[in-house]
């Protein structure tokens, strides 16, 4: 499929729901429970949740229920989560990833670290007041929710944690891991000053495939 | 006999640092330093690490002049390696505020090689690899996490030496 098809295949506000909802979960997800957090029925669910298997975008396996197993136990459930890797489409074509590149490697070298990190919480904390200023949430962890998910980080609460699913500079962090990580931890620490949240902080807890970044009340 | 089901990764990171080890600016480097260490101790697929011969760590241990400290460590699997470096949150940390710390090098400050299992390198071993990467680039014999190569798979190629070229 071209990387046009794979994005179009989410052309669809219900395929996009679903879409979202199975990245955003930290399981795998049945039809059933799709079904459910969409709104819609099981059956259009499953042909959704199959187109987004053929475009590459949901992978799939099939699990028995925990406990069960041998003759009786039932056919195993068609489970869905995020696919590894990336698409993306742009018109005309513009690559700032390779400029990225380019940019981390040399803030490396000249040893930057601490430039990026001041330039990265002064956005954060620009970010921060901007969703106060427009309202985007009742209270400071709502805002900081609102502004993390309009970034594309997936938040989602782990009990009083709040962990991000999705890592949006998941291919440049791979490369330079401390300068990234280092700049992604000073904004979000940005923005929690500027929405006053006292009692939580940020701090590095990578877990397999979320961004290394989570927020917690201390 | 090759080294493709026997291998393990050796690795070596050298920092200049920007003060005295015992200057406030490093307190938290060195506050920080046993706790990490234990964590690499206990991280799956650690193996080996350098020490000095009375602590627990290698600081003390200065090959090419007084302020340049030295790591070397060997690990089952370049992932089990990659995974405490850089999907640990202490040591991620710490390299987050390596600055603080070590002067930017300018040059190559970190090397990983294969070596056959069972085996401990010196620090002429490691220094010949991070000398033949800051030459070559990256390589089957010195290479990065950026720049990974496979383990060797012929008996000549398992030699703890750098190759001479």
């Amino acid at each position: 499929m071209t990387e046009i098809s794979v994005i179009a295949a989410l052309d669809d506000p219900v395929r996009l729901r679903l879409y979202d909802y199975v990245c955003g979960q930290d399981h795998e997800v049945s039809r059933d429970e799709a079904a459910a957090a969409a709104g819609i029925q099981r059956a259009m669910a499953a042909f959704h949740l199959d187109k987004l298997a053929a475009a590459g975008l949901l992978s799939v396996t099939f699990r028995r229920p925990a406990g069960r197993s041998g003759p009786g136990a039932g056919r195993p459930a068609k489970l869905y989560c995020r696919s590894s890797g990336e698409h993306q489409v742009s018109v005309p074509p513009r690559d700032y990833q390779a400029a990225a590149e380019i940019l981390a490697e040399v803030a490396e070298v000249a040893g930057a670290e601490p430039a990026v990190q001041r330039v990265a919480r002064r956005r954060g904390s620009q970010a921060g007041r901007a969703a106060r200023a427009a309202n985007l949430g009742a209270s400071a962890a709502d805002l900081v929710a609102t502004t993390l998910a309009a970034q594309g980080y997936q938040p989602r609460l782990d009990g009083s944690v709040i962990r991000l699913r999705n890592c949006p500079f998941h291919a440049l962090a791979d490369q330079h891991p401390p300068l990234i990580c280092g700049m992604n931890l000073a904004f979000v620490q940005g923005l929690l000053e500027a929405v006053t949240a006292s009692g939580m902080a940020a701090r590095f807890d990578p877990q397999p495939g979320d961004c290394c970044v989570v927020i917690e009340p201390f | 006999m090759g080294c493709v089901t026997g291998c393990h990764i050796a690795q070596l990171n050298v920092g200049v640092l920007q003060a005295p080890l015992d200057s406030p600016q490093l307190a938290d480097f060195v506050a920080n330093l046993g706790h990490v260490n234990a964590i690499a101790d206990a991280a799956p697929g650690f193996v080996w690490r350098l020490c000095d011969a009375d602590s627990d760590n290698a600081t003390s241990i200065r090959p090419r002049g007084p302020d340049l400290l030295v790591n070397m460590s060997v690990w089952q699997s370049l992932e089990s390696l990659r995974a405490f470096v850089y999907r640990n949150g202490p040591h991620l940390d710490m390299l987050r505020r390596r600055r603080e710390f070590f002067r930017s090098l300018g040059a190559a400050h970190q090397v990983l090689w294969w070596i056959p299992s069972g085996h401990i390198p010196d620090l002429d071993e490691a220094f010949s690899r991070l000398d033949l990467l800051r030459r070559d680039g990256p390589g089957p014999a010195a290479f990065t996490f950026r720049e990974p190569f496979p383990p060797p798979a012929t008996a000549a190629a398992t030699s703890t030496t750098a190759p001479q070229l």
